[in-house]
């Protein structure tokens, strides 16, 4: 079957060029780069003609569903069927029935297929059902039972003692930081699970093929992550194999590692079956099911002078990882070296873990370990600030990475630091001292009418103070910065050794091909304008192949924030050479003779493969070395009122200015920001999914709550462009950075509006009152020759 | 049990179970894929279409209570060589990423606009509650109903 064309072709009504003629030009711009283009496959979305995974209308398909564990950790002792079913309708698997490696390939082999002997987590996945129909797949899975020995799982991941990674990274003397400090912040934070909550649930639909192999159409971001495990798994040869990404509604990393054990699990039905076989989670199953943001207990004690000074950052993370490894070991590595903030200080040690509990395995969302760290690093400079009596905003100009300074991971930073004008274009934008000033008097006005009036009315207003408040809720303004490596960690880019092509065909079309997906962030837009310029030719001339692993080679996954970066610089590379090829032969520019090269001399296809960045030294061994080739750099101000009542906090407007590298298309670029910074103001003030017992309590889109239309603030994502030399278009990545940013921003906003500090993501209703009541005062003020004086007083 | 309906002015049959929801039966059975399943619970408006003229949750209305009724999905909207012009300002605003969640907000905001041609920024917000995006962050889902809004109101005139 082949639910979509080979190639995509853009349709007509696409071309037209989305400019608004007041649209300030980047100086970065070109032709086509730098213009906000539309995207290739808006027409197709908005018309309800896109295919989903679900809307693949294949007859005679099967559907797939799968039996799982109800309890947090146990033996498994064995499957029952009832004998009172008719199983000869179905078809039944278990962990036997996988003809190769039970696993579902990661960088650590422990997480099965289906469960064999062992359960690790609530929803495991121990048995797969298909039935010609639903009803009768669903009927089949209740008349399953697993036979089981209860063990005693671990729930608390500070009591847990299987670590799946650690590290501990240290730069200078933390003891003569500590012994030049006037003041030590501390603080413990805990930051909870966060599902990304993409609206389009997982999904796979598995074909049997007639040369004894399958080919999987799946919502997905890495095809070529679902084709390994599947060779693995299910021991097919690669031939025998395809993986082709269906639209895919939303990823956010959640579709990064776990379509490819269900992919897995689709074939495994429809080889056995010998019927296609779809499988569509439900939104309970997906929330169930599937991975979520690790939640982290972090510890922070900073050491600052009274001249305001950082001299000393010593930070200690645990993340809990849930049942299996997945991928938290480079959450873990992202998370830890961006644990100290964008700020440059002399003497640093990060320790960090991130452990096992019998609880969902914790995976890849948006940010992947930062916005943990990054978020109790701004609660530090902010309470930093408050203790030495600074602006905040002037605290982070002192701090604040330039262009020299060296990374806790010993990496100087040579070229395209933009922390300080990404702060002083959000300051600026924000008018955020002037809000600052009026939110103090404001605070000033409350704290004096408690005093002269107590709890029995307002002398300001006449009906009284509870009225006041009501019709003037408190408001509060706060900053936060963030900094986030774009691409693989360390050495994974070398690793992965991405490859892309670009091509004239025989017909003399343009084709750039790679497995780089479309998740809703714009990749095909943006890749095909960036070969479009390079070119010189026309964007609607540049057709992207169909993401399929039989027709494009393998680009390294769509995660990390590398498509536009590291894919995005390979494609302008390979259509340099393209470009000088064809030209060199006809000696007229590229675009006036492609086409006549092509019919005259047949195809050119340029395959380029990443071979580094220049300059770019890491040591897997030590964790230290240059992090990542670029950091991209942003800065929010957030506003917000809060009921100080009842505890209730609306999020008024947020000011995002996130630093690009060069703009590929401001339209998309922007739309990252904003959609960015509302999953960053919901995993601030209302998002957590709440584990109990191994168990998911809010396990409906009833009780796991996102932000609607009328809990979004305004936006104003604001583009800054410090281009990155070492990328041949100069581009860094967008898609992380904007989560990365918002919480701390949020959380200081309603420390401004209220006095109180709230140290546990989300920042609920019920936290902000408990906060209200004691208004605890963490920062210690004392001499630094005593610094254990005050561990007991951290919380 | 048999049902008729008449979806996008075409009048159309189907053999579902009795439990169907509207929603299924728009998809499974007469294959109009544009109305998506997202949560089907009534949470997230993706589904969302009119039903009389009404705007509903497909995947809360039963099959059977839109017997001898009239439907109206996404694909009544526009083609895309004659866009609708919320559909064309969704384009230009850059309000389209996913695309899940798209054909849902569609119908919400056509539907806002019929009531109330020129919303202001709490009208719009209050009106769309009812459909959840996770990629936008709704600002250019607003920018697109006020600049769908502006044309509509030009064109009117």
């Amino acid at each position: 079957m082949s639910p979509r064309a080979a190639v995509e072709r853009p349709a007509e009504a696409s071309l037209r060029t989305v400019q608004a003629p007041d649209e300030p030009r980047s100086p970065l711009a070109g032709a086509i780069v730098g213009r906000s283009v539309p995207r290739r496959d808006a027409l197709a979305k908005l018309t309800g003609r896109a295919r989903y995974v679900a809307d693949l209308d294949l007859p005679g398909a099967w559907h797939g569903v799968i039996v799982r564990a109800t309890e947090p950790h146990a033996r498994l002792l064995g499957i029952d069927l009832d004998p009172a079913f008719d199983w000869s309708q179905v078809v039944v698997l278990t962990a036997n029935d996988v003809p190769g490696d039970n696993v579902v390939q990661f960088a650590v082999d422990d997480q099965p297929v289906l469960a064999i002997d062992e359960i690790r987590h609530v929803g495991e996945p121990v048995a797969l059902i298909a039935a010609p129909d639903l009803p009768t797949a669903e009927a089949a899975r209740d008349r399953v039972r697993l036979r089981t020995e209860p063990l005693p799982p671990v729930l608390d991941p500070l009591a847990s003692d299987v670590a799946f990674a650690r590290y501990e990274i240290a730069k200078g003397d933390l003891e003569a930081g500590f012994a030049a400090a006037d003041l030590v912040i501390e603080g413990t934070y805990t930051v909870g699970r966060q599902e990304q909550l993409y609206l389009e649930t997982q999904g796979m639909l598995a074909v049997p093929r007639e040369d004894g192999g399958v080919t999987v159409h799946g919502s997905l971001q890495c095809p070529y992550y679902v084709h390994a495990a599947m060779r693995r798994a299910l021991a097919l040869d690669d031939a025998r194999l395809s993986v082709i990404q269906s639209e895919t509604g939303g990823g956010f990393g959640g579709k990064e590692e776990f379509p490819s054990g269900l992919a897995i699990q689709a074939a495994l039905l429809a080889i056995k079956s010998g019927h296609p076989v779809r499988m569509i989670f439900g939104r309970h199953e997906d929330l169930v099911a599937t991975t979520k943001r690790h939640p982290a207990v972090l510890r922070h004690r900073w050491g600052v002078t009274r001249d305001g000074r950082l001299v000393a950052q010593d930070i200690d993370v645990v993340m809990d990882g849930g049942a299996y490894a997945t991928l938290s070991g480079v959450v873990l590595s992202r998370g830890t070296i961006h644990a100290g903030g964008p700020y440059a200080c002399p003497n640093v040690r990060i320790r960090t873990r991130a452990v096992m509990t019998h609880t969902p395995p914790s995976g890849a969302f948006r940010g992947f370990g930062a916005p943990q760290t990054e978020f109790a690093a701004e609660m530090q400079a902010n309470r930093a600030a408050e203790a030495l009596g600074l602006s905040p905003a002037e605290l982070r100009r002192r701090w604040a990475y330039g262009i020299g300074d060296v990374t806790a991971t010993g990496q100087v930073l040579r070229e395209s630091v933009a922390a300080r004008s990404v702060l002083e274009r959000a300051v600026e934008a924000s008018g955020f001292e002037e809000a600052r000033a009026a939110t103090a008097q404001a605070r000033a006005r409350r704290a004096a009418d408690d005093r002269a009036v107590g709890d029995g009315g307002r002398a300001d207003h006449p009906r009284g103070r509870d009225e006041a408040e009501r019709e003037h809720p408190a408001h509060g303004i706060g900053v936060a910065m963030a900094w986030h490596g774009a691409g693989f960690t360390g050495s994974g880019e070398e690793h992965l050794a991405s490859v892309v092509r670009v091509e004239v065909t025989a017909d003399g079309r343009i084709v750039l091909a790679t497995d780089s997906t479309e998740i809703g962030q714009g990749a095909r837009t943006v890749l095909a304008q960036l070969v479009a310029e390079e070119l010189g030719v026309g964007f609607e001339l540049v057709e992207v192949a169909e993401t399929d692993t039989s027709i494009v080679p393998n680009s390294g996954p769509t995660v990390a924030s590398r498509t536009t970066m590291v894919v995005g610089g390979l494609l302008v590379t390979a259509a340099r050479r393209l470009r000088a090829e064809v030209e060199e032969r006809t000696e007229r520019p590229f675009a006036a003779s492609y086409a006549e090269d092509a019919h005259a001399n047949g195809p050119t296809r340029i395959v380029e493969r990443f071979a580094g960045y220049p300059g770019v030294e890491w040591d897997d061994a030590t964790h230290l070395g240059d992090a990542y080739p670029a950091y991209g750099w942003a800065a929010a101000v957030a506003e917000v009122d809060v009921d100080l009542d009842t505890g209730e906090v609306a999020v008024r407007r947020i000011v995002s200015v996130d630093d690009v590298g060069r703009t590929v298309n401001p339209l998309l670029a922007t739309g990252q920001i904003e959609g960015g910074t509302l999953q960053g103001v919901g995993y601030a003030t209302i998002e957590e999914a709440r584990v109990e017992g191994g168990r998911l309590l809010n396990d409906r889109l009833a009780t796991y709550i996102v932000p609607t239309a009328l809990d979004a603030p305004r936006i104003d994502a604001i583009l800054v462009e410090e281009p990155f030399a070492g990328a041949p278009h100069r581009a860094k990545g967008l898609g992380e950075i904007p989560m990365d940013v918002p919480a701390a921003a949020v959380v200081a906003a309603i420390h401004d509006a209220t006095g109180a500090w709230i140290h546990d993501l989300p920042a609920s209703p019920e936290r902000i009152l408990g906060a209200l009541q004691s208004k605890e005062h963490e920062v210690s003020e004392r001499t630094a020759a005593d610094p254990e004086a005050t561990e007991e007083a951290v919380r | 049990m048999l049902i008729r309906l008449n979806v996008n002015g075409e009048w159309r049959e189907a053999d579902v179970w009795p439990g169907s929801s509207l929603l299924a039966m728009l998809r499974d059975d007469l294959g109009l894929w544009g109305t998506k399943n997202a949560c089907e619970q009534g949470e997230c408006g993706s589904c969302s279409v009119w039903l009389d003229g009404e705007l509903v949750c497909s995947c809360l209305v039963l099959a059977a209570q839109a017997d001898g009724r009239s439907v109206g999905t996404v694909e009544s909207l526009g083609r895309e060589d004659a866009l609708h012009p919320v559909q064309e300002a969704f384009l230009e605003a850059g309000a389209v990423q996913c695309g899940f969640c798209t054909p849902g907000f569609e119908v919400a905001v056509a539907d806002l606009l019929r009531r109330e041609p020129h919303p202001n920024d709490e009208t719009i917000r209050e009106a769309l509650s009812g459909n959840l995006c996770r990629c936008t962050g709704y600002q250019k889902i607003m920018d697109a109903v006020h600049l769908a809004a502006d044309r509509m109101g030009e064109a009117a005139r």
